[in-house]
C-alpha cells in the first residue's frame, strides 16, 4: 500500500513508474517534501503521508547543455531547467518537445514520466522530463 | 573589537599552477610546503607544526584516498596528526576554518593548512564526471545537469532578473586573464580579448568556454599560529580577523533564489560581524570565479555592490587592478587555475602576498583589509575569511 511505502528517493521514483508524482507531507507541520525525506527539515518530525503533487508548473530558469557527460552525449545540445509546480514546490529536469530557441522563462510545462531504461543494478531510477502543457 | 586577530598567518606556499605532467599530488604539495618552510626561517617544521589539515576533493583522480596522512608524509611531517577535509571546491576553505578551530581551541600553537588536487592527467570527460559529484546525484546529475549547467541556470536567472549581459560575463574573464598575466605562477599568463571570449563555443548556454575556470594541478598551504606567538616566527604576519562558513541545500533546485547564494551571504555576515568590518572597508578580494557568473554573484553576496549590479561593477572597471576594489588579482580560478582542493588556501596565499607587499607587478596599493570567498558545489558550502596586514 502506498501509505506504508517508505518515504525514500527510491520510492519516489517507483511512484513515477506508476505515473504518479507524490511527495511526503509532514503530519506534524504540514510541510510537503519533494522528493520525500526521512526527516522534516522544518520541524524534524519523521511522520509523513503521501500526497499528490500538481504535475504542471512554470519554468523558473533553464540552460542548454552543449558539453554533456558520456551517457547524455548523443542528446546534446539539450535543455534542462527548474520548474515551480502549481503548489510552489520546485523540481529540475530536462525540457523536451519544444525547439531550444523557443524555450522561455515563465512558460507552462507538464511533467512526462519515462521508463527505467537502465540495466545496471543501481540506481534503478526512472527518467522524467518536462514538455509544454 | 574591530580587527582583533583570531589567528596569524606566519608563512605561506604555493606550487606552480598548471599542467604538471609526471607529478603526483603529494609531490606538488611538497613544493608548496617547501616554499612555506623556506619563508619562515624561525620555524622548525618537524618540531613546531602540531597538526596538518588538507583540503582535497577527489580520490578518483589518482586512485588515492587517505590524503591527510599522505601529504604529511611527503611534506616531511610524518607522525604529525593530519586530517583531510572535503567540501568539494571549498575543501581548503573548510580546512582553513578547521585549522582556526584547532588553534582557537588551545590544543595547537602552530598548524599547517593547505589543499591539493592533481587533475590534468585525466580526460576532460573524466574530470567533468568527478566534478559533478559535488552536485546532487538523484535529481541533478541523473537528469543530465552538468556542473557548468548549474551555474548556467544561475546565469540565465540573473540575466532575466537584472539584465546582466553575456558581455559583462566575458568582462570578468578578460579582467582575470589580465591579472593572471601578472602572476608567474598562474596557469595561463596571457591576456584575452572581449571578442575571443564572446565568440568561444558554448559549454552550457549562456556560458561559453571562456566563462569557465581551468582544469589545473596545484597545491597551496599556510602556517598558522596564535597571534601572540606570531612575532616568534615573522615580523610580517597577516592576521585572519573574521571567519564564516555556512551550508545550503545540496540541490540547487530547492532554493528560494538562483541569483544569490544564501550560504555565501550567511558566511559573509558571520565573518564581517566577527571582524567588525563593513563591506566598503574591504580593499581587495579573491572570490570563487569557477564561472564568470559566480564572480558577479559574489560581488553582490559580499556586499561590494547592490543585488543585481554585479555586471555593472565589472563593466565600470571597479574590480580591475587600480579600481575601487580589485578582485582576483591572482588571476582567479579563471586564469591562475582551479585545482579544486587547493583553491581555498590558494586564495589565502594571495592575501598573504598582498598584505605583506610581495605581490610584485599585481600589488594592490595601500591594501589593509582583504576577503576570500570560497564556494563548494553550486553553493552548498561557502567559506568566507577576512584578513588584515600585521
Amino acid at each position: 500500500m502506498t501509505e506504508q511505502a517508505p518515504f525514500t528517493i527510491e520510492q519516489f521514483y517507483k511512484h513515477m513508474l506508476q505515473g504518479k508524482l507524490l511527495g511526503g507531507k509532514c503530519k506534524k507541520c504540514g510541510k510537503i517534501h519533494l522528493p520525500p525525506r526521512p526527516l522534516c527539515d522544518n520541524c524534524l518530525s519523521n511522520e509523513f503521508e503521501w500526497v499528490e503533487i500538481p504535475q504542471q508548473g512554470k519554468l523558473l530558469t533553464y540552460t542548454v547543455i552543449h558539453v554533456a557527460p558520456a551517457q547524455f552525449q548523443e542528446m546534446a545540445p539539450y535543455a534542462v531547467g527548474i520548474v515551480r509546480l502549481e503548489n510552489g514546490l520546485q523540481i529540475p529536469g530536462m525540457v523536451r518537445g519544444v525547439a531550444l530557441e523557443q524555450i522561455e522563462i515563465g512558460m507552462v510545462l507538464k511533467i512526462e514520466f519515462g521508463e527505467c531504461s537502465t540495466t545496471q543494478p543501481w540506481p534503478q531510477w526512472s527518467r522524467y522530463c518536462f514538455k509544454p502543457a | 573589537m574591530k580587527g582583533k586577530p583570531l589567528v596569524s598567518i606566519v608563512s605561506a606556499g604555493l606550487s606552480k599552477f598548471g599542467k604538471l605532467d609526471g607529478l603526483y599530488a603529494r609531490e606538488i604539495f611538497a613544493e608548496a610546503a617547501k616554499e612555506a618552510f623556506d619563508r619562515c626561517q624561525n620555524l622548525d617544521p618537524k618540531k613546531d607544526i602540531q597538526a596538518l589539515f588538507v583540503g582535497h576533493m577527489g580520490e578518483s583522480y589518482e586512485h588515492q584516498g587517505h590524503t591527510g596522512a599522505t601529504m604529511a608524509d611527503w611534506a616531511g611531517l610524518v607522525h604529525t596528526p593530519a586530517t583531510r577535509t572535503e567540501a568539494a571546491c571549498a575543501s581548503s576553505g573548510a580546512a582553513l576554518r578547521t585549522a582556526i578551530y584547532a588553534v582557537l581551541s588551545g590544543l595547537c600553537d602552530v598548524v599547517m593548512v593547505g589543499g591539493v588536487e592533481k587533475m590534468t592527467h585525466r580526460t576532460t570527460a573524466e574530470v567533468t564526471e568527478y566534478l559533478a559529484m559535488a552536485s546532487d546525484y538523484p535529481f541533478e546529475q541523473w537528469h543530465g545537469i552538468t556542473f557548468p549547467g548549474l551555474f548556467a541556470l544561475m546565469a540565465t536567472a540573473h540575466m532575466h532578473a537584472y539584465g546582466t549581459t553575456e558581455r559583462q560575463l566575458a568582462m570578468v574573464a578578460v579582467k582575470n586573464h589580465y591579472h593572471g598575466s601578472l602572476n608567474p605562477k598562474a596557469q595561463i599568463q596571457k591576456e584575452i580579448t572581449l571578442e575571443s571570449a564572446l565568440s568561444s563555443r558554448f559549454i552550457a548556454w549562456p556560458l561559453k568556454l571562456f566563462d569557465c575556470s581551468l582544469i589545473t594541478d596545484g597545491a597551496s598551504c599556510l602556517i598558522l599560529t596564535k597571534p601572540e606567538l606570531a612575532g616568534k616566527y615573522t615580523d610580517m604576519p597577516v592576521h585572519i580577523i573574521g571567519s564564516g562558513q555556512a551550508s545550503d541545500t545540496i540541490g540547487l533546485y530547492e532554493r528560494e533564489s538562483f541569483t544569490s547564494l544564501a550560504a555565501a551571504r550567511l558566511a559573509a555576515k558571520k565573518a564581517y560581524d566577527m571582524a567588525g568590518v563593513q563591506p566598503e572597508e574591504v580593499d581587495f578580494a579573491e572570490v570563487h570565479d569557477c564561472f564568470t557568473i559566480a564572480e558577479i554573484i559574489a560581488y553582490e553576496d559580499m556586499g561590494f555592490c547592490k543585488q543585481g549590479e554585479g555586471g555593472k561593477l565589472v563593466e565600470n572597471g571597479d574590480t580591475r587592478l587600480g579600481g575601487r576594489i580589485p578582485v582576483n588579482t591572482s588571476g582567479g580560478l579563471k586564469a591562475k587555475g582551479h585545482p579544486v582542493g587547493a583553491t581555498g588556501t590558494a586564495q589565502a596565499y594571495e592575501m598573504y602576498l598582498q598584505l605583506t607587499e610581495q605581490a610584485d607587478r599585481r600589488q594592490v596599493k595601500d591594501a589593509e583589509i582583504g576577503l576570500t570567498h570560497n564556494i563548494g558545489g553550486s553553493g552548498a558550502t561557502a567559506a568566507v575569511h577576512i584578513y588584515k596586514g600585521g
